[in-house]
């Protein structure tokens, strides 16, 4: 038997409306509103042992109290897998169902579930974490939205392998997907080519992102006192390659410290890259990563001063998703360090 | 420009007495061979060997594959401005020996050489899977330099090619297909009615083991260029490059180029194809501007409808092909472009590193990031312990038991973007 938490909102609990938003979380064993509808969608293998009821107003207020609220109250019941909503186009509703779930997930490592109206903030927020079932924008969906969720719910539970959102029904969570076509690539794109041409109607196989462009910064007001970093993602790393750098897809960078380090040499320091002509970089690192007109240049008190490390990682076929992740994390501690500036190259 | 493609089947391959196509199979004289390929003095050792369909042999890294091609009428000769005189090739007929091809290999020459399995799951995603295989493999004298090494076992692979292609000359093909454009007044008038319609082939141009060759001119130092159709078939370019060698073409996909093949199949039905736009993807702002510049300019000259636009490699090329669509869009000019991804190896990154709302008509080969197990196989040709180094694997691909897992992107060919496989990537 599959031991399921629901989690509702005030609303669905009957508990009230925007006046009772501020009600406290509080636990029921067994179903209660939509949960009658769901139970029976589940089936005879799942029950569900427990409804969780929180109010959008105060979980909103208390994001982290009333998470970890909730999170104990599901804890007790140990549940194999959480369902939140159906929340419909309720914005604050779709918040916590989202929030909560990733929470479980992280937390308890069990499957969950939640629904919700596409354009609910909600959906936007949480889809990359979980699947969100898609419903109609108002509470009249809830009788397509129950089946979809148990559905798609009982496959998680029994680890079952996940079809494409429009044979589910969830979000589209914007992973890409390896999948074979009937056509080689040429003859699609002759036929996109074609129905293009023609006015007619063709999927691109990949839309296009938001692309995240960066403003540059306000200019250095003293560079002559600055501290300077450097930081690349041509690969430049001591000779060796000591922290095994990928050549391509890099899942980690490095930090090295340059202390009386004046010129970087071919026999000190090369790169890991894969993705350009390594020869010229092999050489003289310095053509990458300019330690030796730095030095020059903190000698001549041109700028203040050189920073004691560099940062370096491969640019090469590396996710955009690990790039920020990386720059995340070592641009604080160039930050706690007192650098005011950083030169980024790339090849 | 007319050219008659003449294919003889190929479903064997053997070292034997004498170097011949007999029944569908093709004989090796291994010494005959060698004695072709040999000689450079860069290279201190030349083996041959065999490598089949369904075989569990693993062969890597692989720098090239070459398919055996020979001029049997008209100008010129297969490589020309390589192998053969700079003749315009193209016209008149060749055969070719369909189902067989030459795979370079040997010690590592950078980070990014491929690996072809002849069978497993690794099988799937390589078209050189399907091929009767004669792999070399070339070792180099101690500290030659990379270029200097490139070049060499280039040459090898080039001129085994170029030897084997001369068996199948005297051979009556299996099956005969005809390719045909017209020069631009005569298409013209031939096709008033059809929309227009060219390829622009974009060829990698990035430096060391990024190079291709247009009749020997490597082109980082071409300006962009028209050329018909079957001036590939003849070899007319080829590859220098193997960097992560998912996405790159090797020599057998420039002359088997199937987004030519593909627009053809509907040329002088669908829409005139005109022809072939080719261009590079050089390193810096100033060739790129300048190259998609010319890639627009020589769209628009032509009066074109639409393009198709393939890419070759990620990354900073990613630019190129943006570049390209954005100019191209910008003078009325419909686009569909073929790229692949690296979208991460869970696919919840960003797949490319450009975007631009003209690009609303994308063919993608795959995500080059997805991870894939290969088991162990019963034999290698080459070496395996590259595994952990070339793009795409990572500290501790090659296992203790000779089992790889790495990125889908160190199987050759697994992601063409010129369309070569049925791989693709969708959203989920």
């Amino acid at each position: 038997m599959i031991k399921v938490v629901h989690y509702i909102n005030q609303f669905y609990g009957g508990i009230g409306g925007e006046e009772k938003a501020d009600i406290r979380p509080e636990v029921r064993e067994g179903v209660v509103g939509p949960g009658m509808a769901l139970k029976a969608a589940l089936g005879n293998d799942a029950e569900i042992v427990a409804t969780v009821i929180c109010g959008d107003s105060y979980f909103n207020e208390n994001l982290e109290t009333a998470t970890s609220e909730i999170l104990e109250m599901i804890k007790k019941y140990s549940p194999d897998l959480f369902i939140a909503g159906p929340a419909f186009n309720a914005g604050r509703y779709g918040v916590a169902c989202g929030s909560i779930c990733k929470s479980v997930q992280e937390n308890l490592g069990i499957p969950v579930l939640t629904a919700m109206y596409i354009e609910n903030p909600g959906a936007d927020m949480f889809k990359k974490d979980m699947y969100v079932v898609s419903t109609a924008n108002a509470a009249t969906g809830m009788r397509q939205a129950i089946p979809a969720m148990a559905k798609l719910a009982m496959k998680l539970s029994k680890n079952e392998a996940i079809g494409s959102p429009s044979e589910e029904g969830y979000i589209a969570r914007g992973i890409r997907k390896n999948i074979f076509r009937p056509d080689r690539g040429s003859k699609r794109a002759v036929n996109m080519l074609v129905a293009k041409l023609r006015g007619e109607a063709f999927e691109t196989e990949y839309p296009m992102p938001d692309f995240d462009r960066v403003a540059p910064n306000q200019p250095v007001h003293d560079i002559s006192k600055a501290t300077i970093a450097l930081v690349t993602s041509g690969g430049i790393v001591p000779k060796g390659n000591p922290d095994r750098i990928e050549s391509s897809s890099a899942s980690k960078y490095g930090k090295y410290d340059i202390e009386g380090v004046m010129d970087l040499t071919e026999a000190t320091y090369e790169t890991a890259h894969g993705g350009y002509d390594p020869v010229y970089a092999n050489i003289d690192s310095d053509r990458v990563l300019p330690v030796d007109v730095l030095r020059d240049m903190e000698k001549e008190g041109l700028i203040g001063k050189l920073h004691r490390y560099f940062y370096t990682t491969v640019g090469n076929g590396t996710s955009v998703a690990n790039s920020k992740k990386f720059a995340a994390e070592f641009a604080q501690e160039l930050l706690a360090d007192g650098v005011q500036a950083v030169i980024l190259t790339s090849t | 420009m007319r050219l008659e493609l003449g294919k003889i089947f190929i479903k064997n391959i053997e070292f034997g007495g004498q170097t011949k196509v007999e029944n569908g199979t093709l004989y090796v004289n291994k010494d005959e061979l060698l004695q072709e390929i040999g000689g450079d003095s860069r290279l201190t050792k030349i083996e041959l060997d065999i490598a089949k369909p369904g075989e569990e042999t693993r062969i890597m890294p692989v720098k090239d594959v070459i398919e055996p091609r020979v001029k049997v009428e008209g100008p010129g000769g297969i490589f020309p401005g390589v192998l053969s005189k700079v003749d315009v090739v193209g016209s008149g007929k060749t055969n070719v020996l369909k189902g067989a091809a030459v795979v370079t290999t040997g010690k590592i020459v950078g980070f990014q050489e491929g690996i072809i399995d002849m069978s497993g799951p690794g099988a799937d995603y390589t078209p050189f899977s399907k091929t009767n295989n004669l792999v070399i493999v070339c070792t180099p004298i101690e500290n030659l330099q990379q270029h200097e090494h490139e070049h060499a076992v280039r040459m090898v692979g080039l001129k085994a090619a170029a030897y084997l292609g001369e068996a199948g000359k005297n051979v009556k093909p299996d099956e005969v297909k005809v390719y045909e454009t017209l020069p631009f007044v005569e298409g013209l008038k031939m096709y008033p009615e059809l929309p227009r319609v060219a390829y622009v082939y974009m060829l990698q141009t990035q430096g060391l083991l990024h190079d291709t060759y247009v009749y020997g001119v490597d082109a980082k130092r071409i300006v962009p260029t028209l050329m018909y159709p079957t001036e590939m078939m003849d070899g007319a370019i080829l590859s220098g490059n193997c960097v992560s060698a998912c996405d790159k073409n090797p020599t057998y996909n420039h002359v088997n180029n199937p987004v030519i093949e593909d627009l053809y199949e509907r040329h002088g039905v669908d829409f005139n194809f005109v022809g072939v736009i080719i261009t590079n993807e050089n390193v810096t702002l100033m060739d790129k501007e300048r190259s998609s510049n010319w890639t627009a300019k020589l769209a628009e000259y032509l009066n074109l409808d639409a393009v198709i636009i393939s890419e070759e490699g990620f990354g900073n090329p990613d630019t190129d092909l943006m570049m390209n669509c954005k100019k191209i869009t910008a003078k009325g000019i419909k686009t569909v472009l073929i790229t692949d991804e690296y979208a991460g190896r869970d696919g919840a990154s960003q797949s490319l590193a450009d975007a631009d709302k003209a690009a609303d008509a994308v063919v993608t080969g795959g995500n080059a990031n997805e991870v894939i197990e290969l088991p162990a196989m019963k034999k290698v040709i080459g070496y395996l312990e590259p595994a952990d180094i070339i793009a795409g694997g990572f500290d501790g691909s090659l296992r203790p038991d000779g089992s790889i897992v790495a990125e889908l992107q160190v199987i050759t060919g697994a992601t063409s973007e010129i369309g070569f496989n049925k791989l693709s990537a969708t959203q989920y």
